[in-house]
C-alpha cells in the first residue's frame, strides 16, 4: 500500500518536474539568443545595442512561439498593455483621411537605415488591404476595406478602434502588429489621421 | 543579305524587351503577386542568369595565387570535402570545421580561407562584401562561383558535431526573438505559408518543407533590382534591417547560426543557385 | 576595364542563335546615391555583332536597358567552329569586344 502512495505521488508530480524542465529550457532561448545577438550586432543610425533588449512582451510571446504564453501570463500581459493605452486629451479620434493614406502608405521609419528627423510611417498596406485603389497590399493581417463603412463610428467603435491601433498587444497579445502609439513609432496626430482613413466616410476605405 | 538584316532587327526587339521585361512585365501583371511577374521573367531568361558573370569572376579569383602567401584558393581551401573542393561543399554548408574550432558558413569559411591561407588583409575584403556597380565584391564572386558547382546537389546537414547542434538550436532561438520598436522577429513574416507583404510572397522559413526548400537553395540570387548578386548573410542582414534591430556583423556568430537553421530546415531540397529574384 | 562579355552561340537547323550578357552598370543618370548626388549616366550605346568580318547586328541603346544587359537575336548563314564577334560601346568611350565559337 505505501508503495502504491509514494508510485503514486511521483507520477502526480511528473507532469511538473516536466513543465520545469521544459520552462528552463525555453528560458534559455531567449537567453541564449540574446547572448548570441549581443555579440553580432553593432549599433548603426538610430538602431542602437538597447533594441536586442526584450520587455516582458517580447519576452512571452518569443518563449513559447510558435505556441502562445500560458493563459495566467497571457492575462496580465494582455491587461498590461491594455492599460498603457493613452486616449486623446481632446477626446477627439478622427484627424484627416488623405494624410492617413500618406501614413498607410509609407513604409520608412526606425530602421537603421532610416533619417530618425523624418515621421515614421505606419506601413499598414504592407499587411491589409484598405483603400481597394491600392492592390499592392498584403495579407498578414485581415483585410480592412470598409472598416468604419461595417462598424459605424459610435463611441465604442472607435475607443475599440483606437486602442488596438495604439497597442494590438492589449488585445491580440502575440500579434505580428506593432505597437504603433505604446512603442512611440506614430505621433498621435498621426493615429488620428489613420483613424480617419478607417473611418471617415469620404475615405476611400469606406466607398 | 539586306532582308536578313531587317530580320534580325526584328528580332532584336524582342532582346530588347527581354532586357527591360522585369519592368513592363510587372506593370503589366498588376491583379497578380511579384511572383507570377518574376516568373515570366525567368522563363523570358530561360537557363541563362546574369550571375553567369559572377561565377566567371569567381572562377577566375578562385584559381589565381594571390595574397601575401601567393597561393589559389583551389590549392589551399578547405570548404569541408577537401582542399580546392567545391563540387557540393555548399550543400553541406554550414558545417562545424576543426582548423578554426566554429561553425561557419560558406562566406565566413571563405574569409578564414583568404585572410589566413591566402594571407590577403581581412578589413578590405569584409568592407567590400556587398558589391554596388563598378566596386565589385571578391566574396560575392567567389560565393556565385561555389555555390554554382553545388547545383543539382541536394541540401545534406547531417549534425554530427555537438557544436552543429547548437548552432541549429541557437538559429532556431534567434528565429523566434522578437525585439525592437516594431516587436518583429524573423518569424513574425516567415512563420505561414500563403500570406504576402505587399505583393511580395513569404515562405515560412519556421519549419522543414517545401516552402524553406524552394526558398533556401535559390540563394544566392541575381537581385534583379540591384543588379547584384546577394548572399545569404546579405539577404539575412536585410531582413534584420527592417526588423528595425542594428546591424547584423558579417560572418557574426548571429549569421551562422540562422543559417545553419534555415539550411537544415531545407535538408533534401536539391541546390538551383544562383537563383534569380526581384 | 569591362568585365569579360559572356557570349554563347548554338546552330540548331540553319539558324544561329546568340545570347549575350554584358557585364555594365547602365547608369540612366537619374539616380541618386546614398549621399543624395546624382550618379553619371554612363550606359552602353552601341552593340555590334560580327561574323566572318560582316556586321549581323547593330543596335542602339538608350539609358532604359538594365544594369547588366542581356541579349537574344538570330541570324542565318553561320556554320559551326565559326566565330561570332561582340563589341559594345558605352557613352564613357569605353568599349569591349569578345568572341565565341559557334556550336
Amino acid at each position: 500500500m505505501r508503495i502504491w502512495i509514494t508510485t503514486l505521488l511521483l507520477s502526480a508530480m511528473l507532469p511538473l518536474v516536466a513543465v520545469a524542465a521544459d520552462k528552463a529550457r525555453k528560458d534559455d532561448r531567449n537567453a541564449q539568443a540574446f547572448a548570441v545577438m549581443q555579440a553580432s550586432f553593432v549599433a548603426k543610425g538610430q538602431a542602437g545595442m538597447d533594441r536586442l533588449v526584450q520587455d516582458k512582451t517580447q519576452a512571452a510571446c518569443s518563449l513559447y512561439a510558435p505556441g502562445m504564453p500560458p493563459d495566467a501570463l497571457a492575462a496580465t500581459l494582455l491587461e498590461d498593455n491594455r492599460n498603457r493605452v493613452k486616449y486623446p486629451a481632446d477626446g477627439n479620434y478622427l484627424g484627416d483621411w488623405k494624410r492617413g493614406q500618406a501614413v498607410a502608405e509609407e513604409g520608412r521609419g526606425k530602421q537603421s537605415s532610416d533619417d530618425p528627423a523624418e515621421p515614421s510611417g505606419g506601413n499598414c498596406y504592407a499587411c491589409h488591404q484598405l483603400d481597394p485603389q491600392q492592390i499592392a497590399y498584403g495579407t498578414i493581417g485581415p483585410s480592412l476595406y470598409r472598416y468604419g463603412k461595417l462598424r459605424g463610428n459610435s463611441e465604442p467603435v472607435l475607443k475599440l478602434a483606437w486602442g488596438m491601433l495604439n497597442d494590438m498587444k492589449g488585445y491580440i497579445l502575440c500579434s505580428a502588429m506593432p505597437r504603433f502609439g505604446g512603442k512611440d513609432i506614430l505621433t498621435e496626430q498621426q493615429l488620428k489621421d489613420v483613424m480617419a482613413l478607417l473611418f471617415d466616410p469620404d475615405s476611400p476605405v469606406n466607398q | 543579305m539586306r532582308r536578313r538584316i531587317q530580320q534580325m532587327r526584328k528580332r532584336l526587339l524582342l532582346g530588347g524587351v527581354i532586357a527591360t521585361a522585369l519592368g513592363a512585365s510587372m506593370l503589366g501583371a498588376q491583379s497578380t503577386s511579384t511572383e507570377d511577374a518574376l516568373a515570366d521573367y525567368r522563363a523570358m531568361f530561360g537557363d541563362d542568369n546574369p550571375a553567369a558573370l559572377w561565377i566567371a569572376r569567381g572562377e577566375d579569383l578562385w584559381k589565381e595565387a594571390r595574397g601575401s602567401r601567393k597561393v589559389s584558393l583551389a590549392d589551399t581551401c578547405d570548404l569541408g570535402l577537401g582542399d580546392g573542393v567545391i563540387k557540393g561543399a555548399y550543400a553541406h554548408l554550414p558545417r562545424y570545421f576543426a582548423d578554426t574550432a566554429k561553425v561557419q558558413d560558406l562566406e565566413s569559411r571563405l574569409l578564414t580561407c583568404m585572410v589566413k591561407g591566402q594571407g590577403m588583409d581581412e578589413a578590405p575584403i569584409v568592407k567590400n562584401r556587398f558589391g554596388d556597380g563598378d566596386r565589385k565584391s571578391d566574396l560575392e564572386a567567389l560565393s556565385a562561383y561555389i555555390i554554382d558547382a553545388s547545383r543539382g546537389v541536394a541540401m545534406d546537414l547531417p549534425m554530427t558535431h555537438a557544436q552543429e547542434r547548437l548552432a541549429y538550436e541557437s538559429g532556431k532561438a534567434i528565429f523566434f526573438y522578437r525585439t525592437g520598436t516594431h516587436d518583429f522577429s524573423c518569424a513574425t513574416c516567415h512563420s505561414q505559408s500563403g500570406k504576402r507583404i505587399r505583393l511580395q510572397e513569404l515562405p515560412n522559413l519556421s519549419v522543414a518543407g517545401a516552402d524553406a526548400r524552394d526558398t533556401y537553395t535559390v540563394w544566392p540570387a541575381y537581385r534583379v533590382s540591384q543588379g547584384e548578386v546577394r548572399t545569404m548573410e546579405w539577404r539575412i542582414g536585410d531582413c534584420f534591417r527592417q526588423q528595425r534591430v542594428p546591424e547584423l556583423v558579417f560572418g557574426s556568430q548571429a549569421a551562422i547560426d540562422l543559417t545553419m537553421f534555415l539550411a537544415k530546415n531545407a535538408e533534401g531540397g536539391k541546390m538551383a543557385a544562383p537563383g534569380l529574384k526581384r | 576595364m569591362a568585365d569579360p562579355m559572356r557570349i554563347r552561340a548554338t546552330l540548331t537547323g540553319d539558324t544561329v542563335e546568340v545570347k549575350v550578357l554584358m557585364s555594365h552598370p547602365m547608369e540612366t543618370g537619374l539616380r541618386k546615391d546614398a549621399d543624395g548626388k546624382l550618379v553619371p549616366a554612363h550606359y552602353i550605346d552601341t552593340v555590334k555583332a560580327s561574323y566572318n568580318g560582316k556586321d549581323v547586328m547593330t543596335a542602339e541603346w538608350g539609358p532604359a536597358v538594365s544594369k547588366n544587359p542581356f541579349l537574344a537575336f538570330r541570324f542565318k548563314g553561320g556554320s559551326k567552329g565559326e566565330k561570332v564577334t561582340v563589341t559594345w560601346h558605352d557613352t564613357a568611350g569605353d568599349t569591349r569586344t569578345d568572341e565565341a565559337a559557334i556550336q
